[in-house]
């Protein structure tokens, strides 16, 4: 899937900043996340069968989740320490749900939808890989882009450079 | 109403998960890289098991909003499963990847099926 030398996963662990901060981000970030996914189950109407609504919220938030944790584990382009609390874990994490997942599996092999339930399963499965590989490596080409010539052209109050151990582009060697 | 006990259900799962995770991890010693993502894993099961029992109990709608779709759908996550798995394939390590989707799938449709056991078992 990718020619970058093997490493570890990026440090789960919480970014430098005091954990009740860290603590109150998430639970802002994930009541945020679960309201939005309440919303989209109340915007749109409801159907038996396949559980679109479910489908749609947790592949649209693995596409998201691509990109932040590029922009901010792997390139470190933005590297406020909140930001992945708050987005990732709290607002992604809220949004998208593993366990209505499962219960709806669940439901419709309890109705005998067998055929719907083994391709709700795989469908979101494959699509939510899917979804995130695609926007982690179009993330990562978009910063990419043009390496070495407009090297102004994205530059932000909150990009800098950043060269912790374990955050440096391995696949590039630059410290992004 | 209902939109609030799912705002306070997600305030409170996020942060139940992230303190999962970070027990998982501390749990397996200092020095010990972290692969597979056992603090996910863990918190998607449980909430899986949780959501199991709340459906075999046929809870309130009030309570279904706030423990159901707020703290179960927020201790519980699509996303970083998602992402933590295309690491494990993107670092090599396809069959724990193929590993971390099959176990979650199989163990999260387990645990909603024995929390509605439970639930009804007991007469909750």
């Amino acid at each position: 899937m990718s020619e970058q030398e093997p490493r570890e996963l990026p440090e789960p662990g919480p970014p430098s900043a005091p954990q009740g901060r860290v603590l109150a981000a998430v639970a802002a970030g994930g009541a945020l996340g679960a309201l939005a996914r309440y919303g989209a189950l109340v915007l749109w109407p409801g159907a038996g069968g396949f559980p679109w609504r479910v489908f749609v919220v947790n592949v649209s938030g693995c596409a998201l989740i691509g990109v932040l944790m590029v922009l901010t584990v792997e390139r470190g382009r933005i590297a406020h320490p909140l930001v992945r609390p708050f987005l990732g874990v709290g607002v992604l994490g809220g949004y998208t749900t593993f366990s209505t997942y499962a219960a709806d599996v669940s439901g419709l092999l309890a109705r005998q939808e067998v055929a719907v339930a083994m391709a709700y399963t795989a469908a979101t499965a494959v699509a939510a890989l899917a979804a995130v590989w695609a926007a982690a490596v179009a993330t990562r080409a978009w910063l990419d882009r043009g390496a070495g010539s407009g090297a102004g052209s994205d530059a932000r109050s909150d990009v800098r450079s950043d060269t912790r151990s374990g955050v440096r582009d391995m696949g590039t060697g630059r410290a992004v | 109403m209902t939109w609030l006990l799912v705002a306070i259900g997600g305030a409170v799962g996020a942060p139940l998960r992230y303190l999962t995770d970070r027990a998982v991890q501390a749990s397996q010693g200092p020095g010990v890289p972290y692969v597979f993502p056992w603090g996910t894993f863990t918190a998607n099961i449980a909430g899986s098991l949780l959501l199991g029992v709340l459906t075999g109990a046929a809870v309130s709608s009030p309570a279904h909003a706030l423990l159901a779709t707020g703290l179960c759908g927020a201790l519980t996550t699509y996303s970083t499963f998602s992402y933590e798995t295309l690491r494990l394939a993107e670092t090599g390590r396809a069959f724990l990847a193929a590993a971390n989707v099959l176990a979650s799938l199989l163990a999260g449709l387990g645990a909603v099926f024995v929390g509605a056991e439970l639930a009804g078992g007991f007469g909750v």
